[in-house]
């Protein structure tokens, strides 16, 4: 896949410049834009904005957990509001949004040397859709009886019953919401994926797309094919909720009284729930792995270890992890024999996760490292990964889940592995790509305090947490202090815990500062301040103007991880720079 | 370069935290040291392989950190490596799922001769039942769930009779004897958890699940529900209460039965029905 295509005919005259439909108004250029790159900076601002909506919620139920009473207005429903709407957000409106929808509009034609999306139009209808689900989901809050406590996974007869908060408007909002994702996903999504198949330069071929594009566009497809699970269980419950319908509803009895429900199977929402939701949790981690491969490569100076295997690994997660959802339904009842079969499906995973993690870090192995702000983000990467992942072995081995299902084991587990690990990588991936999209580099000081605080906290609260879980400290309890096989240290624990997502959740402030104050007082950061290779580093304009590489579109003759290539001037080779094949590694010493 | 030294301490730290800590598991009360000894084997290969990927990277961290005049290597692929890692990976998987395989078919598998118990769910509190002299559970029907029928039972049903219903906290069960939990649900999912059985399962309207155990030790344990239920999850709890077989026969002998409890309504209801 290194090797160079000598095609050097004249590749301007296929794009005159007359095929590009400019933007003439204000309106058109900044609000309905059909450019890539604003829709991604309108994408990323809107998921960053409700992900703070998401991190104040976080506080209001450690807040409950460390100091009970402390927040009057905090009662058992409003807890159970926190935790549900904080598990959504982040994990659809914040992780799936910014990755896909920021950073797939922002760089994958960037980084294919495209001219935008294939079809913009469509591109930018996604957004609106996006931001309409988020302004509905955030309308709950202000709905009578406000947005549903039933958890982020929505488990009924529970979430449409009345001993739920949010029964009477905030479950229906939040299921229309959901749907209204899908919607505008499913729009960004094709756009992605044809893009990616269909408009890539001149000898960009798909083994030569940088690992970022790789994890985008696979994470993509799996969306495509995960999300309408989604959608049809909201729907349903949608139709049970409003029209008396009774798809996961059976006969039962409600406080005394008996519901007009009966034959509908709860359990069969959970199948619909989990086969998306497993998958979604790659959908967060595979832009991430993506992501955090260029980073790696970047600021290494070095070539990713094993491309070619770091590309099947992703095609692999990413297939598996459509057979791996029951690994979420050990303890709920399902048939136990599904237990062999998803423990072993979900083991194998592993496998192809473990090559990702031993590439990333073989890449550092005679590296050249820079310590810059979004290497260190992707190292933070590196640890909690390989923790949340290796914590996943215990979840996924059927009989050891048991104990541990639905205790704070799980809650740690999860945060580490498809929170923290996906969000540092989020931020890595904002200091890398923020001086393309401005100019200007975000403060260096700045961004060492944020980094150090929220990966060093982020630690401490969630690898004390797993032992909460083993303890037998289940999750989801407003109140866990008198459980009477708990020593009263665990709560010191839980205070612990507390202080420091108080202190992580307070740096976030610092990074959203850096943020606005650089656009302006930002060091200017030239065209390639990290002299990287990918393509979007090559533009003429920094920022890219619209249509991304002015008159002439650029010729890929390499791959994306040319740095240090004995013989060569520099220490990277862009990817649009004729050339012969590098040396192969003998012939170099 | 601080952030090889970091590394190093997470290391250290969470080996350190986990070894002396105060906290970990309750002392087991039943016969699943099995699943304990799956989680101890877990932990040992799982902290092996965060140990040596950080430390490793550590290393790199500080020996090839950027400095005047250094380049890096150019070595995209090692295909040798890559599979050696790959085996190893797969070795250390088979080493956890092969143990974890084998207890699960334990698990899942409940002796022949175990007895059974039921528990029934309902926001939010716990109820229990026993099959009484003939050894069988009368069959339910949350249809017929009412103030004269508060389980459920199907009066035509003749195993149902002598059924010793447990309204109560507590349930007590005879040490050393294994027993098969039935666990339904009348509303919405609860979960039936005992921290020191080291057994959960869902209760799921309209269908009954299981677990099976063998009380090992006396005494007095709590349970918790460990699936949301609605505002009141946390605060629904129960016991178990394990006797020997001699402090189990007196209190079963004071317990009673769906039909001197309930018998007198119960044709009633039928007749609705």
């Amino acid at each position: 896949m290194v090797d160079a295509t000598h095609g050097h005919d004249a590749h301007a005259a296929e794009f005159p410049d007359a095929e590009l439909y400019h933007p003439r108004s204000w309106w058109t250029k900044y609000v309905f834009s059909q450019d890539a790159k604003v829709i991604a900076i309108q994408y990323a601002s809107t998921a960053l904005a409700i992900g703070f909506v998401a991190l104040a919620l976080s506080w209001v139920m450690r807040m409950q957990l460390a100091f009970p009473g402390f927040l009057e207005f905090v009662d058992a429903n409003a807890y159970y509001q926190a935790i549900t709407v904080h598990g959504m957000v982040m994990v659809i409106y914040l992780i799936t949004a910014l990755f896909l929808g920021g950073f797939g509009n922002y760089l994958i034609p960037l980084m294919l040397g495209a001219r935008d999306m294939v079809f913009p139009y469509v591109n930018m209808l996604s957004y609106w859709t996006y931001l309409l689900a988020v302004l509905v989901l955030v309308a709950s809050f202000f709905a009578p009886g406000g947005p549903t406590g039933a958890g982020w996974t929505l488990y009924p007869p529970q979430a449409i019953l009345s001993n739920t908060p949010g029964q009477q408007a905030g479950i229906i909002l939040m299921l229309v919401s959901l749907i209204l994702f899908v919607i505008g996903f499913t729009m960004g999504g094709l756009n992605y994926i044809v893009t990616v198949l269909q408009a890539r330069a001149r000898g960009m071929t798909l083994m030569r797309m940088p690992l970022t594009i790789w994890g985008i566009f696979i994470a993509t497809v799996m969306a495509m094919l995960a999300f309408p699970a989604l959608f049809v269980a909201c729907v349903m419950m949608l139709f049970d909720r409003l029209l008396g319908t009774s798809f996961f509803m059976p006969a039962l009895v409600e406080m005394g009284e008996h519901l007009s429900y009966g034959g509908g199977s709860p359990i069969l929402f959970q199948h619909l729930f989990w086969f998306f939701g497993h998958p979604e949790v790659y959908i967060v981690a595979l832009p991430a792995f993506g992501i955090v491969s260029d980073l790696i490569s970047t600021h290494a100076r070095k070539n990713i270890f094993g491309y070619r295997m770091m590309v099947w690994a992703l095609v692999i997660i990413g297939a598996l992890s459509f057979v791996v959802w029951a690994h979420h339904m050990y303890v709920s009842g399902m048939n136990p024999w599904f237990g062999f079969f998803f423990a072993t499906t979900t083991l194998i995973i592993a496998v192809p996760t473990a090559i990702k993690v031993y590439n990333w870090v073989l890449t550092l192995w005679r590296g050249d490292i820079h310590f810059t702000l979004p290497m260190l983000f992707a190292l933070g990467f590196i640890v909690t990964f390989v923790n949340g992942g290796l914590t996943g072995l215990f979840l996924g081995n059927v009989v050891v889940d048991v104990p541990l299902s639905d205790t704070m084991f799980v809650v740690a587990h999860f945060h580490m592995v498809m929170g923290v690990a996906p969000i540092l990588v989020i931020f890595g991936a904002i200091y890398h790509w923020y001086p393309k999209v401005t100019g200007r580099m975000l403060d260096q000081t700045l961004g060492l305090i944020h980094f150090w605080i929220t990966f060093v906290g982020a630690y401490l609260i969630f690898f004390p947490m797993h032992y909460l879980g083993i303890m037998g400290v289940p999750r989801r309890y407003f109140e866990s202090q008198d459980i009477s096989f708990l020593p009263p240290s665990a709560h010191d624990l839980n205070v612990f815990i507390t202080v420091c997502a108080l202190i992580v959740g307070a740096a976030q402030m610092v990074f959203v500062f850096n943020l606005i104050w650089s656009i302006r007082h930002g060091k200017p950061a030239g065209g390639n301040p990290w002299r990287a290779t990918t393509l979007e580093w090559q533009t003429p304009e920094t920022p890219p103007a619209h249509g991304n590489f002015g008159r002439e579109l650029p010729v890929v003759y390499r791959w994306a991880y040319d740095y240090s290539v004995p013989g060569a001037a520099e220490d990277f080779i862009p990817q649009n720079q004729p050339g012969g094949a590098p040396p192969h590694k003998e012939g170099s010493e | 370069m601080v952030v090889a030294v970091v590394f190093v301490l997470i290391v250290v730290g969470s080996v350190v935290f986990h070894f002396l800590s105060p906290w970990w598991w309750t002392p087991i009360a039943s016969n699943w040291g099995f699943i304990d000894n799956t989680i101890l084997i877990t932990f040992w290969i799982t902290g092996a392989v965060f140990a040596a990927v950080v430390l490793f990277a550590a290393y790199c961290l500080w020996q090839f950190r950027h400095r005047p005049g250094h380049k890096a290597d150019y070595e995209p692929e090692n295909k040798k490596l890559e599979n050696w890692l790959m085996g190893l990976t797969a070795v250390g998987v088979v080493a956890m799922l092969t143990p974890g395989l084998f207890v699960w078919s334990e698990f899942i598998n409940v002796p022949a001769h175990a007895s059974e118990a039921e528990v029934m769910g309902q926001q939010w509190q716990w109820a229990y039942r026993l099959p009484g002299a003939d050894g069988k559970l009368g069959r339910t029907d949350t249809r017929l769930v009412g103030s004269d029928n508060p389980y459920g039972i199907i009066p035509d049903d003749p195993n149902g009779g002598d059924d010793v219903l447990i309204e109560a906290d507590y349930l007590h069960l005879p040490i050393d004897k294994p027993v098969k939990m039935l666990l339904r649900s009348t509303d919405v999912l609860h979960d039936f958890y005992v921290a020191e059985f080291r057994a959960k399962m869902d209760m799921i309207p309209g269908s009954v699940t299981y677990f099976w155990f063998t009380p090992t030790r006396t005494g007095q344990f709590e349970v918790l529900c460990a699936e949301l239920c609605g505002t009141g999850h946390p605060y629904m709890r129960g016991g178990v209460v394990i006797d020997t077989q001699e402090d189990y026969d007196a209190w079963l002998a004071g317990q009673q039965t769906f039909a001197q409890l309930y018998a007198p309504e119960v044709t009633k209801t039928a007749e609705l029905n």
